[in-house]
């Protein structure tokens, strides 16, 4: 996967924790993801259609995910309530606009998110799209954002130099 | 003075009816969606809004396009994850008086509505 679809993720992360969880994040090395397992037992997840198609997933221990919310929300939320999976969505919503936004010259669109909690949880990604794991530290604990992106065939075809970079 | 805020987060609400009540507004009506948003204009009669663009059901802009066919003054900011150019440009066309770019402090928000708020009131 090209590093101009990294890059964002990471400058994403880094600015909606830091600006609406006061949480800074350090990034560990970026690793190939092939195992369908979710990393951790909370994942926040967002599709891209347009010029760029796959998913990207927010993956927390449940833990984490718990310390990060109240943090966000200035409140301590229970992990089966309504409330938390809605600000885990948004988080996920958050980084993967803000991501999207520093894309080049690039129209995509982010579909509403979805929320999984559970061990052991399984999350389909297209099977020609590489997925791109990027662990994450905080005071909080670790997280991981996952990364199954690619540009779409017609965003190829209406920029063949995009296919070598 | 009477608010609606529409977002499909009920934690995005939260965080904005919160960085509102530290500016002194209090009369605030919420909706989850833009459907849900068109069904309370009508009773809560907002002097101004503040809209997010990726909701279900009905998104922000198309929720702003039907407000601005009988509504041209109603100050309206679009509270966003959306931040590119092309974006901006087009929830101006259709009727957004002001834009803010999620993620956002507090101040930065306050700020955006101050000034949309000021504008309307020169």
């Amino acid at each position: 996967m090209d590093a101009q679809y990294i890059t964002p993720f990471i400058q994403s992360i880094q600015n909606v924790f830091t600006t609406m969880l006061q949480v800074p994040v350090t990034i560990n090395a970026p690793t190939i993801k092939t195992d369908r397992t979710a990393s951790y037992d909370v994942s926040g997840i967002i599709g891209m259609s347009g010029d760029v198609v796959g998913s990207v997933v927010l993956s927390f221990p449940k833990v984490t995910a718990q310390k990060l919310v109240a943090s966000f929300c200035g409140m301590d939320l229970p992990a089966d309530s309504p409330d938390f999976a809605d600000a885990i969505g948004e988080l996920v919503n958050m980084v993967s606009g803000c991501a999207k936004g520093m894309f080049v010259d690039k129209d995509v669109s982010i579909s509403c998110p979805s929320v999984v909690i559970g061990a052991d949880h399984s999350i389909n990604v297209r099977s020609d799209t590489p997925c791109i794991s990027i662990p994450c530290s905080t005071d909080h604990g670790d997280l991981a954002i996952e990364i199954a992106i690619k540009e779409s065939a017609s965003a190829e075809n209406a920029n063949p130099k995009s296919q070598a970079a | 003075m009477r608010i609606l805020l529409v977002d499909d987060s009920k934690t995005m609400r939260s965080i904005q009816k919160s960085v509102l009540a530290q500016i002194g507004h209090t009369e605030i009506e919420e909706a989850c969606d833009g459907q849900d948003a068109l069904s309370k204009v009508g009773a809560f009669q907002p002097e101004l809004m503040l809209v997010d663009w990726n909701m279900p059901n009905m998104d922000g802009i198309t929720f702003v396009k039907h407000i601005r066919q009988t509504d041209k003054t109603t100050p309206i900011i679009m509270v966003t994850t959306e931040s590119e150019k092309t974006r901006v440009i087009e929830a101006i066309k259709a009727g957004v008086n002001n834009y803010v770019v999620k993620p956002f402090t507090p101040d930065a928000l306050s700020q955006r509505i101050n000034e949309t708020l000021n504008k309307k009131a020169a």
